[in-house]
Formats: C-alpha cells, structure tokens, sequence
C-alpha cells in the first residue's frame, strides 16, 4: 500500500474498511471480518496512551455497557461475555470504567506501565452508600 | 413525483440570484445548507420558499456560519445527495477551510459564489476577490457574465461535477449586484428538459451504501497524501476540460444557447485584445464594436472556465494578437494580478511576440465605463505602434488621487 502510485488510487480521500460487499458484519466475528488492508483493525491507533484500563473479571455481570460505548471497539466480547481489552486499539479514555455499574466496579484505569496482576490482587474493596 | 412542477414563461425577468434560484429547483437538490451573505442571499431563500411550496423534495440545513453551511454539504454530498449552496465575500473566505474537504473528498457540490469585495474596509459591492481566494482550492470555477449564464451556468456545473470521471466540486460566479440584482430577460427551460439535462444523481461510495462501507476524509500523512493531490490536479488538468466541452455542446443542441471555454469577440483579426472575466466582458464587448468603427482591430477575451485555467484554449485565442491587456478585478496585494500572472505564464513559451501589460479595475464596486476601456485600448494600440510596451506593467483604472503605476 505505501508504494501505490497516484493513478492506482481510488478518488476521493477515502478507504474501504472491508474488500468487496460487508453485508452481515454485526453477525461476524472481528477476527472473521474481510478486513482491507488499510483499515484501521489491521493497524494499531497509536502509542498515546498513558493510562490503561485493567479488567477484573471477578465483579463483572456481563452487562456489555463498555462494549457498547467504547468508541475504539476494543472491549472484547464474544457470546455475550466480556473476555478483555483489545491493547491495540485502546487509547485509554476511560469511557469503559465510567460506565462500568458494578461496585466495586469491574474495570479501573492504571497507569501504562502497571502491572495487571498485581492491580487485581489488590482490587479496591466495595463501597458502602452512608444513607 | 410528489412535488409540484412550476410553469414558466419562454422569457422570464430575472436577475441572477433568482436565476440561480430556479435552476437549483429544477436541478432538484436533495439538500441545501446555506447561512445567508449579502449579495447572495437571495439564491439560498429562493430556494428555500420553493422547498416551503412543495416544488421540490429537499432538505434546507440552516447553519450557524459558512464553514458550517459547506461542511454541512460535505456531510450530505456524502452520504449520497445533490447538493449546492451558495455565498459571497467574507462568508466565502470563511468557508474556505471546509473548500479543500470537498474538493479532496471528491464530492461533486456546486456553489453559487456572488463576487464581492473583501473587508476591511467592509463593503457589499463586487469585486473579484473572492473568487480569487478560491482558485487553488480544487474547485471547478466557472463564471456568469449575466442572469441568462448563470441561470445555464448552474445546469452545466451539475453535470460536470457529478460525471463520475471528473467527481469534483464545481463554483458558478456571478458579479456581486452587477448580475446578481439586474433584472434580465431570461430564457428558461421547462422544468421536464431542464431535469433531463442534468439527469438523475447517481451516487459514488456514499456513506448510507451499507453494503460496501468506506471512511470519508481520512488521514494519510506523508505516506498517500502526495498521491491522493497529484490524482486530483491530474483530474482537473486532464479529465475537466473536455467534460464542460461536451457539457457546452449538449447544452446547445438542448437550448440553441452556445458557451465556450473562453468567450472570443472579434478576435479572429484582432491586433489589440482585453482579457477580462464576468460584467466587465460586456462592457469591453461595446467599447470593441465601437473601437472597430474607428478602424482599430480591438477584440475581446472572457474567460469562462478559470479553474482549471483554460491554457491552450488562451494560447490560441491570442496568439496573433499584439497587444494585450488583463484586467483584474481584485487588489493585488504586493503582485501583478492574478490574470496578468497566468496568462504570462501560460503564454510564456509561445511563439506570441504579444506584448502584455495588466490593469486593475473595479475594486469594491467601482465601475468600469466605456471612456476607461476606450483609454485603455489607444494606450494598447500606442504600444502596438511603437513595438514596445510603453506603459508600466500595472497601472489602475478610475483610482482617485495621483496616477498608480508600478513595475
């Protein structure tokens, strides 16, 4: 792709995100999408991330709200189960844990270099709402 | 069809915001969105009374600013509609950011630009200086000399920018007040042949085709950027000039109206020639007819199509011609004006032993009467006479104050 000439481009600046027809893309899987090669599943966002979000599946209720509001999809679900975090695409906004209703909530931000392991084993304990 | 059909006379009196108006209707744009500008103003409610009437089936986006109103039209020419809008001046030169989208987008809008001076100091009467703001933007530009051209003008942009070799947004210029609020005669089409001329809008990679999805106005960085402006430049040098040639000739044959690129009057024994663009070319066409009476071999140029720059057709409209001048109608600011630029550059490498001096005129709505152009075409014939230029390369016609001359 980088050395293409100008006359074998498509006019318009303008990619396809997926070769010839995309017709039942919510049904397929990420991973058995017909994805082109430019697209932006096949290359990662960029390193500008300085917090991550770390994913404790022991709170989790599968309520799927990260997935539906990540605007990078890389929350990883598949039948309905959250499964992780795609690191490649995640710029770490934090819109996930935002929405995330468990208590203790079931995914937090850290920063870039912590490590996983460590963070949930020492998962913060749940709130209790002073009435 | 749902909307209504408007009976039109064969001749109606109108000026060309009206003009412009009713050819949008007949055109049948899916979506307008305008913010209203002085003197183009009218265009964009012309076209929103006819929407209110149930002549067309459309959308009328109103918008908070020109830079909203064309990335409005972007949005909308993308996702698979017929779009135009229209503006002037400040609000042009506001939305010349979002000019670049469409045209590297490739998304065939057209614009309705009413030509007028450019602040400071403010003021609403025409010059040039908006549409030469615009012409590295990618657009087709193409330029109305009175209601009639910009009535037939709008139909040939259409089909021009929407042929899916060319896919590149199209402006129609029309002079501020000078056309724009001059009632004319105006031969009209009905509404049936006028839609015929243009046909339906066929739409390329748009937005709401599920079945093939693309990302619109993508990043590329120095990677594809390169390529992505070379294509577009070879389309304009290369595909865009025998399009509105075509365009030209089956207009004629629909309506008996002839247009060519660039507009000759009385050149084909011209010594001495003016070079000029929109109400100006009249005005020059009288004082030729007048200056031929007098034994003098004067013609005129106009242009039509100014981008892309109409190179060979100038080369050979002038190339036996003596003396020429071009006459700019927007302030130069520290170079000769843009047309003495271009046709020096275009006729550089030519055998033309023209000798080519550049005027400006007009600014801010000055006008240009028959006594300057009269002046101006003895000084040509002087210089033809001596063989040399004998005036400086850029003077200004009807500036108050001591005479302006330099280089």
């Amino acid at each position: 792709m980088a050395n293409t000439g100008w006359d074998e481009f498509e006019i318009g600046a303008m990619l396809r995100t997926f070769e010839g027809e995309a017709g039942d893309i919510a049904g397929t899987l990420q991973e058995d999408r017909n994805y082109t090669e430019n697209s932006s599943f096949r290359a990662s966002v960029a390193d500008w991330r300085i917090e991550k979000p770390v994913f404790n599946k022991d709170f989790c209720i599968d309520c799927q709200f990260c997935w539906v509001y990540c605007p990078d999809i890389s929350i990883i679900s598949r039948d309905k189960k959250m499964i992780g975090i795609d690191m490649d695409h995640c710029k770490g906004c934090g819109i996930c844990v935002e929405v995330c209703p468990t208590n203790p909530k079931s995914l937090l931000m850290f920063p870039e270099k912590a490590d996983e392991e460590t963070e949930i084993a020492n998962w913060p304990a749940k709130e209790t709402k002073e009435k | 069809m749902a909307f209504d059909k408007m009976e039109l006379r064969d001749i109606e009196v109108w000026d060309g915001n009206f003009a412009a108006a009713q050819a949008l209707r007949q055109c049948q744009i899916d979506v307008v969105s305008a913010y209203p500008i002085t003197p183009s103003t009218p265009i964009v409610e012309g076209y929103a009374k006819f929407l209110a009437d149930n002549y067309i089936e459309g959308e009328f986006v109103m918008v908070e600013s020109e830079h909203a109103a064309m990335s409005g039209c972007i949005g909308a020419s993308a996702a698979g509609g017929r779009v135009a809008t229209a503006t002037s001046s400040q609000g042009f030169a506001l939305m010349v950011e979002t000019l670049y989208q469409a045209s590297g987008m490739r998304l065939p809008i057209v614009l309705n630009v009413v030509n007028r001076a450019l602040a400071a100091p403010l003021n609403v009467n025409g010059d040039h200086s908006d549409m030469y703001l615009g012409r590295d933007s990618g657009w087709i530009q193409l330029d109305a000399y009175s209601p009639q051209e910009a009535y037939d003008l709008n139909f040939i942009a259409f089909r021009v920018a929407e042929d899916h070799d060319v896919r590149l947004p199209c402006m129609v210029h029309q002079d501020g007040f000078m056309t724009s609020h001059t009632a004319q005669g105006v031969k009209t089409m009905d509404d049936d042949t006028a839609y015929s001329f243009v046909g339906d809008f066929k739409p390329m990679n748009d937005m709401l085709d599920f079945e093939h999805p693309v990302t619109h106005g993508v990043q590329t960085e120095e990677d594809w950027h390169f390529e992505h402006k070379a294509r577009q430049h070879n389309d304009l040098m290369t595909k865009v000039m025998p399009k509105i040639q075509t365009a030209f000739d089956d207009f004629e044959k629909l309506t008996g109206r002839k247009y060519n690129i660039v507009e000759k009057y009385d050149m084909e024994d011209a010594d001495i020639a003016v070079v000029c663009m929109g109400t100006s070319v009249e005005t020059a066409r009288e004082v030729a007819k007048e200056m031929r009476g007098k034994g003098v071999k004067a013609g005129v140029v106009g242009l039509r199509v100014i981008r892309p720059f109409p190179f060979f057709e100038v080369q050979e409209a002038l190339k036996d011609v003596k003396a020429i001048a071009a006459l700019d109608r927007s302030s130069p600011n520290g170079a000769p004006g843009m047309l003495f630029n271009e046709l020096a550059g275009a006729l550089y490498n030519t055998d033309t032993k023209a000798l080519l001096s550049g005027y400006v005129y007009g600014l801010g709505g000055r006008d240009l009467t028959k006594k300057h152009l009269t002046d101006l075409y003895s000084e040509l014939q002087a210089n033809v006479d001596a063989g040399k230029v004998l005036t400086p390369l850029q003077q200004f016609i009807g500036v108050r104050g001591p005479k302006l001359q330099f280089l």
